[in-house]
């Protein structure tokens, strides 16, 4: 079957005309076209993020010259990045790493052990992954106002207005389709494999660190890519839950951006590439990753 | 096999192992009970009652179903936000998600130079839609937007109530038309090619085999695209908070829901009902989604 499909692939393209094979050229001329829409926005942003004001302001944005680096020194002073990407950062990679290991215990569980409710228990996490989180928002708003966390933990000394409660909250949404997709994969795992480890003698932890996680490294890998973007790319809790826009991620600090650059579209330019640089160097580089994660996710449910 | 399967059922584990085991489910357990369910049942709590926000937890009185008469009596947002949650749902589901699934019928033909055609469609899905928003000022703008520049109007699309909503619905179809590409590709990918030759065989056209054959047997991707388009239009908020806090046009259920508990006046209560209405919608939408999910396994 996967031979006749290896065989047949490459003979659809040119049979796609059929009788009137003259249509040929139609397809990738739609494609090309689709693509540089698509593209548009951003090659937009790239171009113009190169461009003088005073340039544009005097010839219009349908005109080409005036380039010039200074929209990027002035967007990167006037919207703070070196603080943000910090923040981000600091966000960004303990909520990653805790999602996955947690993820990783909780699907090794379902997976490993034939509890009678893992199904529930994976429905509880993954429910939990879906709900809105504009609907949750008044409890915890709340309840982080609330908790008094010492001085060192957070210079609030509330959990609202901390790194601490964000990431916590970040993990909270994250937890369930991580565990979902990898106990999927954890299941794949032949029963054998611990069959010898526990007539070696070997207990659960040294399983879970010696057998399993090295072996589910690719489904890891490709959650890794997908959490870092989705994380650092989170919005809201990091605008309700942080109220001090110096401890904004880069994605939040687009709320300040707004204002500040209105007057001067380079600067929005250049700040939305600044902005954007990580996550397209993580899908440029990682791109396979990326889409098996996602897709990963979404066949799988 | 003579050797017992030790390995099978809990009970086989050594009392350490127990205790590493129930850690393992514990900890993360207790974090999203702690920061998802507890506030989901909270929030439908606290939707009947009258609590401010501001005086003892003890002062709470119980108002019955006040908050939800005074929603959709008193409450001049709401309507509009609920239209235009509808308005997003429909635009996503009719125009962005039919898009979507076109790019990957083309993309999926394999032509020369697939990767580059894909990639172009599914690069906004890795931006976030706060970006998205603010990108799409440059041709939004009014006074040195592109669309303007173009057309020498003098429309300022993110502000005029009339058109914001479809300025913006334009950005985030960008984006969501590339996300359910990716998802139907990766249906394609897993039809079996012998059923397009069977109705190749058949003399049925291109078409045709599309409508009759590669789609009904995709039913779960398209039943998980259903949902997430609708998840995705409930939970809309970014892209509207970045241009104007959601107001003026661009009111959705999520915005006020995070208006009526950051801004100035907290009204927990009345926020609480709005999130509940949240709530049981996308509880309708969870169901059918684990459903899928679950069948799976």
């Amino acid at each position: 079957m996967t031979d006749l499909a290896v065989k047949t692939r490459p003979q659809r393209a040119p049979r796609e005309g059929g009788p009137s094979s003259g249509r040929r050229w139609l397809l990738p001329v739609m494609l090309t076209l689709i693509s540089l829409i698509w593209l548009f926005p951003l090659l937009l942003a790239l171009v113009n993020s190169f461009r003088d004001y005073a340039y544009t302001a005097k010839n219009g944005y349908i005109s080409w010259g005036g380039f010039t680096l200074d929209n990027y020194t002035n967007a990167w002073a006037a919207g703070d990045f070196g603080l943000h990407f910090m923040n981000s950062v600091i966000i960004t990679v303990p909520a990653v790493i805790l999602t996955l290991f947690l993820s990783c215990c909780v699907a090794f569980v379902v997976a490993r052990f034939s509890f009678k409710f893992n199904l529930a228990l994976l429905g509880f996490f993954l429910a939990a992954n879906l709900l809105p989180p504009q609907a949750l928002l008044i409890p915890v708003y709340r309840m982080f106002r609330a908790i008094e966390v010492p001085l060192w933990v957070s210079d609030s000394g509330t959990l609202l207005n901390s790194f601490v409660g964000l990431i916590l909250v970040n993990m909270a949404f994250q937890i369930g389709f991580c565990a979902f997709v990898l106990s999927n994969y954890m299941k794949a795992l032949p029963r054998e494999l611990y069959e010898s480890a526990v007539i070696d003698g070997a207990s659960v932890t040294r399983q879970f660190f010696q057998i399993t996680l090295p072996l589910c490294r690719p489904a890891i890998a490709a959650l890794a890519v997908l959490q870092v973007t989705w994380i650092y790319n989170e919005f809201f809790w990091a605008t309700v839950l942080l109220q001090q826009g110096d401890k904004f991620p880069v994605t939040s600090s687009i709320n300040n951006l707004r204002g500040q650059f209105f007057t001067d579209n380079n600067l929005v330019a250049a700040g939305s590439v600044i902005i954007a640089v990580p996550t397209l160097v993580i899908f440029f580089v990682l791109q396979r990753h990326f889409v098996a994660g996602l897709t990963l996710g979404a066949t799988k449910g | 096999m003579a050797s017992k399967r030790k390995y099978k059922g809990i009970d086989q584990l050594s009392t350490r192992d127990k205790v590493v085991v129930g850690l393992m489910v514990i900890v993360p357990t207790l974090i999203v009970v702690w920061l998802v369910w507890l506030p989901a049942i909270s929030t439908v709590l606290l939707s009947f009652t009258n609590w401010d926000g501001i005086g003892p937890l003890s002062g709470i009185k119980p108002v019955g179903l006040q908050n939800y008469r005074d929603i959709a009596t008193i409450y001049p947002p709401f309507w509009p936000a609920i239209q235009h949650n509808l308005i997003w749902l429909a635009a996503l589901f009719l125009v962005a998600t039919p898009l979507g699934m076109l790019f990957a019928v083309l993309v999926d033909r394999g032509v020369a130079g697939t990767r580059f055609y894909q990639t172009s469609i599914y690069l906004p899905v890795v931006l976030s839609l706060a970006l998205i928003g603010f990108i799409w000022q440059l041709i939004y703008s009014r006074d040195q937007g592109l669309l303007n520049a173009i057309t020498g109007g003098t429309t300022d699309w993110y502000g005029d109530p009339n058109v914001n909503l479809w300025a913006v619905l334009v950005a985030a179809s960008w984006r969501h038309a590339g996300y359910i590409m990716l998802l139907y590709l990766a249906g394609l990918k897993g039809v079996d090619p012998s059923l397009r030759e069977a109705a190749k065989i058949d003399g049925a056209s291109e078409t045709t085999t599309f409508f009759r054959v590669v789609f009904p047997v995709m039913r779960p991707i398209n039943i998980i695209v259903v949902v997430v388009t609708f998840i995705e239009s409930l939970r809309a908020f970014d892209i509207v908070w970045v241009i104007n806090k959601g107001r003026n046009g661009l009111e959705l259920i999520s915005a006020l829901v995070t208006q009526n508990v950051v801004g100035e006046a907290s009204r927990i209560g009345f926020g609480s009902a709005l999130a509940t209405i949240m709530l049981l919608i996308s509880s309708v939408l969870v169901v059918i989604y684990l459903r899928i999910a679950m069948k799976e396994d």
